[in-house]
């Protein structure tokens, strides 16, 4: 449940964080930026607003009413999944049983074994199918615990009012445009992780998976996948 | 049925029926505290109204962030607005000694000040930070009189709820609610950087809201109305920014 809401909310940030992006695609490190400033780096794409100076003869329309707009209402839709999927995780021992790399697997061995299964393609055998191994466990931790955690942290951190209240949720990124820096870079590490998801999933047989998802078990492979 | 999926339907509906209770308590008392913003009936107003009833409960009191000396920005960038009207530049000739800010609404007095009336008021300055919806910032020493000076002044009725502010330019008006309005960081500007405020970063005057983004710190502010009654003004959603597909609130 709170899976597929995150999943809407994080397609609708994505693409409304990529809108915010184009009235000023430039980033900046520290506290301050602007364009009498020099850039970290610049995205290489037009710009909505005439002041920024870009290689495009051209000036795109101003969406960023809406695209904050979704943004905001969006963040607060992940905020809120996340704190249901927390406390239930915390509550029905998911995180500790599901998620928690096995103790036998806290060596670089097992990563390696692993990783080396991924690139031989070989098939999985049948136990894999109802857990999670100690890749996916790790992929999925840090997913939860630093970055969503991070890009929540970077979003506040550029918030005006909020800073006022916790001025060092900013101070301790190195400043405003830091946080506007990392937050941008946190995006594409979720994105990354979204479609090596979606292709992993893919790859174990999309429908029963996705129809585990929804019914809560996983079929016998010999009732047909 | 199973006694399990009735269980289940026993806890849903009641935890429904809470949700829903919930909401209605949470709604009353939200109002009745002011956390509810006036472009909240907007596509996005469920986020805009959790975003503006959260900070508010947060930083009510709180001091915008300051910043030392040394980090204020060489080249500020001004990022002009459209060009100044016919009566702009009759007041610019005139050393912007004409120009008056009116000051009434809501208030037991009604005023009308002059540059150099407001210069004669207590001085505050600030080295707080711009930072534009767009993404860019910066930061500058900011010296003018608190807004909370003027409005103690012309005396403000206990039914005022906002307080709306309008620039030269017709049709270019902003309002903040009265903890925003008598936040001592919320200033009447004259001074930059040591210096008068200059013309393309809003002089003679404009009122610089440094917890909110850039859009709510308008330039060449002419009037102020203080209110109880938002709705009454323009399309009745608290500024022009919803207007534009913007949020009235402008603290995140």
């Amino acid at each position: 449940m709170t899976h597929w809401v995150t999943f809407i909310a994080f397609v609708a940030l994505l693409i409304s964080g990529g809108e915010i992006v184009i009235p000023h695609p430039r980033f900046y490190w520290g506290e301050v930026g602007n364009v009498n400033t020099r850039p970290l780096f610049v995205v290489p794409i037009p710009a909505s607003r005439d002041t920024v100076p870009t290689r495009y003869g051209y000036v795109l329309t101003d969406e960023n009413g809406w695209g904050r707009n979704l943004h905001f209402e969006a963040a607060w839709v992940v905020v809120f999944a996340g704190l249901v999927y927390g406390i239930f995780g915390l509550w029905s021992g998911h995180f500790r049983e599901n998620l928690v790399p096995r103790r036998r697997d806290w060596t670089w061995r097992a990563y390696w074994d692993r990783l080396a299964q991924y690139r031989g393609r070989k098939r999985t055998d049948g136990t894999e199918a109802n857990t999670y191994n100690v890749l996916q466990r790790t992929a999925y931790l840090g997913v939860i615990f630093v970055l969503f955690p991070l890009i929540i942290w970077t979003g506040l951190a550029m918030s005006p009012s909020f800073t006022s209240v916790f001025p060092l949720t900013a101070a301790l990124l190195g400043g405003r445009q830091s946080a506007r820096t990392i937050h941008f870079f946190v995006s594409w590490l979720l994105l990354l992780f979204l479609i090596v998801h979606v292709t992993m999933v893919a790859r174990s047989g999309f429908w029963s998976r996705t129809r585990a998802m929804i019914t809560g078990h996983m079929r016998d492979s010999k009732e047909g996948d | 049925m199973n006694p399990i999926s009735r269980r289940k339907l026993i806890y849903g509906s009641v935890a429904a029926a809470a949700s829903v209770g919930g909401l209605a308590v949470a709604q009353r008392l939200a109002t009745h505290y002011g956390l509810i913003p006036p472009d909240s009936g907007e596509l996005y107003g469920a986020g805009a109204t959790l975003t503006y009833a959260c900070q508010r409960l947060l930083t009510a009191r709180t001091p915008a962030r300051e910043f030392p000396r040394s980090m204020i920005s060489k080249n500020p960038f001004a990022n002009e607005v459209a060009p100044p009207t016919d009566e702009f530049k009759r007041l610019r000739a005139g050393g912007f000694r004409d120009w008056r800010l009116f000051v009434d609404g809501t208030v037991a007095q009604p005023m009308s000040l002059s540059i150099a009336d407001l210069s004669s008021l207590p001085v505050h300055s600030q080295i707080t930070e711009v930072a534009c919806e767009e993404g860019w910032s910066y930061i500058a020493e900011w010296i003018g009189t608190p807004l909370s000076e003027v409005l103690r002044e012309a005396g403000v009725l206990p039914q005022s709820r906002y307080v709306v502010y309008y620039a030269i330019e017709k049709g270019l008006w902003e309002s903040i609610d009265m903890a925003d309005a008598m936040h001592p960081d919320t200033i009447l500007t004259l001074g930059m950087n040591d210096g008068d405020l200059p013309v393309p970063f809003g002089g003679p005057l404009r009122l610089r809201v440094p917890r909110q983004l850039g859009y709510k710190s308008l330039k060449y502010l002419t009037h102020i109305t203080v209110t109880d009654d938002i709705k009454k003004f323009g399309s009745g959603k608290g500024s022009v920014d919803p207007d534009y597909g913007y949020s009235w609130y402008a603290g995140i």
